[in-house]
């Protein structure tokens, strides 16, 4: 489905670069439910970035499904069935959720059928399908409006960035089951980053960044109890002591 | 009566596909194509210069008046000065527009004035749309100026667009305000090619709570050109806003002046310019959905200017 090969990011500051992916290998299965995690800063979203052609590649290759799509733009990337959920969601001035919702599905969807991915993210359908996706929306109104246009799209690669966060504890569980829905229905990959316990629970497979690097990757059963109670759950200021 | 090409101008100005209802004055190339005046309303020739006046009586609620002026004819040029009386207690809604079609070589060009005198109390919505289109080589020049005088207590809102094929504009608007009353401006704005566009705003807010609220948002495209100026004066407790959104594209000019005149210490006034091009963010997200860096573009600017 989705391999990359010795991927690098690096960024030019001042006199000096940066690298925040660092000859980063990986590959996703088909149908898998991967979650990404590790510690703040470890290079999760540049990560994502890179995949969706947000951001090139320094150095190394990227293939989906066997093709090369290193040097394609975003546009031929989502046309091609690879979607993203921003961490930090974009506002429009004057375009109604309705019209991003169709523009996700690609096709002009009934009212009726976008309501429906409204429904799933746990918003009253009816009282957001025409609002403008502007600085009126909650911040946790806009992210479950952000993760309805990854669902219309369908593509066969999904990938979240911090789902979660901003949500409240009550939607929380339906969010889950969203995911656990969306592996069944589309047949494909999702790759969701995220620090939650409970979202961690749901992965095939987990993978931990760290330092822009692959630090650990594996089966939940076998990354999962590591996780809990190591140093990646430690803040910087104990690791100091 | 109307030809084709004029009833489509007539559509894009007034979203007008028939005869309207209440009372109008169609105005084709120079000359009246129509006219209904109602009870309420009066519509009357000028004597001494090219316009009407349009007389509407105290009390007149839920009416209409629509007074779009097309233009199909190269090289003509026209002065129309048109005067709104609006008596005391009224709410009602003017509709006014100008289409201009030039396929030939000489320029094509409309200058009106529009003076209103708002009655006590009295509410009135004012829309007017510009529209230009032909493939000549002649210019479609607009140049439209606004007076507005408006008594205690009134409301006027005023919605101006300007959205296709117009290549020059001068928009002069001036606006006094007594006590309690408000005016509300919202226009909208897209350049392209080598268009022109200034508009000014002078509002002087004279009574005690007098307020006024000027909206702009526009586009800027390939090598146009657009100037915003406001100027509120405030010589009471007023309060006074002007916002100036625009975003500008390819090697496109826009300029913003802020004017704030303050005679009173009561006076609030506030102004607000913020010049851009498209954020980046906001094309990366749908380009993600699957549209290309132009159709991203496309959807980003009609929903700005909507
Ligand atoms: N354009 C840039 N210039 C400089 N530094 C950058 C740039 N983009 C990202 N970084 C840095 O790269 C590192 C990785 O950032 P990234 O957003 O990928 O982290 P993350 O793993 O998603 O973290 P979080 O869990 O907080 O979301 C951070 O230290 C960030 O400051
Ligand atoms: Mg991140």
């Amino acid at each position: 489905m989705l391999e990359l090969k010795n991927v690098s990011f690096t960024v030019s500051e001042e006199n000096d670069t940066r690298t925040i992916i660092n000859n980063l290998s990986l590959t996703v299965d088909d149908n898998k439910f991967i979650v990404i995690t590790g510690p703040n800063g470890g290079g999760k979203s540049t990560l994502a970035k890179l995949i969706m052609g947000v951001k090139p590649v320094t150095s190394g290759k990227i293939y989906f499904n066997g093709i090369d799509i290193t040097d394609m733009s975003i546009t031929e990337r989502a046309k091609l069935g690879v979607s993203f959920a921003f961490q930090q969601p974009v506002r429009f001035k004057g375009i109604k959720v309705l019209d991003l919702i169709r523009l996700a599905a690609g096709k002009k969807l009934s009212v009726a059928d976008a309501c429906e991915y409204l429904s799933k993210v746990g918003l009253c359908a009816r009282e957001y399908i025409n609002r403008e996706v502007n600085d009126s929306l909650s911040g946790g109104e806009l992210k479950r409006i952000e993760i309805a246009t990854v669902l219309a799209r369908g593509t066969k690669l999904s990938i979240f960035d911090e789902p979660e966060a901003g949500i409240d504890l009550w939607s929380f569980q339906n969010l889950i089951q969203v995911f656990e829905d969306m592996r069944t229905s589309i047949q494909g990959s999702v790759l969701i980053i995220s620090h939650q316990e409970r979202i961690l629970n749901i992965a095939d497979e987990i993978v931990v960044i760290r330092n822009g690097q692959v630090a650990e990757q594996g089966s939940k059963d076998a990354i999962l109890p590591k996780l809990l109670g190591t140093s990646s759950a430690i803040s910087p200021c104990e690791k100091l002591l | 009566m109307l030809d084709e090409i004029q009833k489509r101008l007539l559509e894009e100005v007034a979203d007008l596909h028939e005869v309207p209802e209440g009372a109008y004055n169609i105005r084709a190339n120079g000359t009246m194509a129509a006219r209904n005046t109602t009870a309420n309303i009066d519509i009357i020739s000028k004597e001494d210069k090219s316009g009407i006046d349009i007389k509407i009586k105290d009390g007149t609620k839920k009416q209409s008046v629509h007074i779009p002026v097309v233009l199909s004819q190269s090289g003509m040029k026209e002065m129309v000065y048109n005067d709104f009386y609006i008596g005391e207690d009224c709410d009602v809604t003017i509709i006014a527009g100008c289409g201009i079609h030039n396929s030939g070589s000489q320029d094509a060009q409309h200058d009106g004035i529009h003076r209103f005198f708002v009655g006590k109390n009295s509410k009135v919505k004012y829309v007017e749309k510009h529209y230009g289109a032909g493939d000549g080589s002649g210019k479609r020049i607009l140049n439209p100026g606004t007076e507005v005088y408006q008594q205690e207590n009134s409301y006027m809102e005023m919605e101006m667009v300007q959205i296709k094929g117009v290549d020059s504009t001068y928009r002069m608007n001036k606006a006094e305000l007594a006590k309690g009353a408000t005016l509300i401006v919202h226009e909208r704005l897209m350049t392209h090619g080598e268009q022109d566009a200034i508009s000014v705003y002078q509002v002087v807010l004279n009574g005690e709570n007098a307020s006024t609220d000027i909206i702009s948002r526009s586009v800027a495209r390939d090598t146009s050109k657009q100037k915003f100026e406001a100027c509120i004066t405030g010589n009471n407790l007023c309060h006074g806003h002007a916002e100036c959104d625009a975003i500008i594209m390819d090697k496109a000019r826009v300029i913003a002046v802020p004017q704030l005149d303050a005679n009173n210490v009561d006076a609030e006034l506030v102004h607000e310019a913020a010049i851009g091009k498209i954020a980046g963010d906001q094309l990366i997200k749908l380009m993600t959905l699957g549209l290309t860096e132009e159709e991203a573009e496309e959807w980003i600017i009609n929903g700005f200017l909507k």
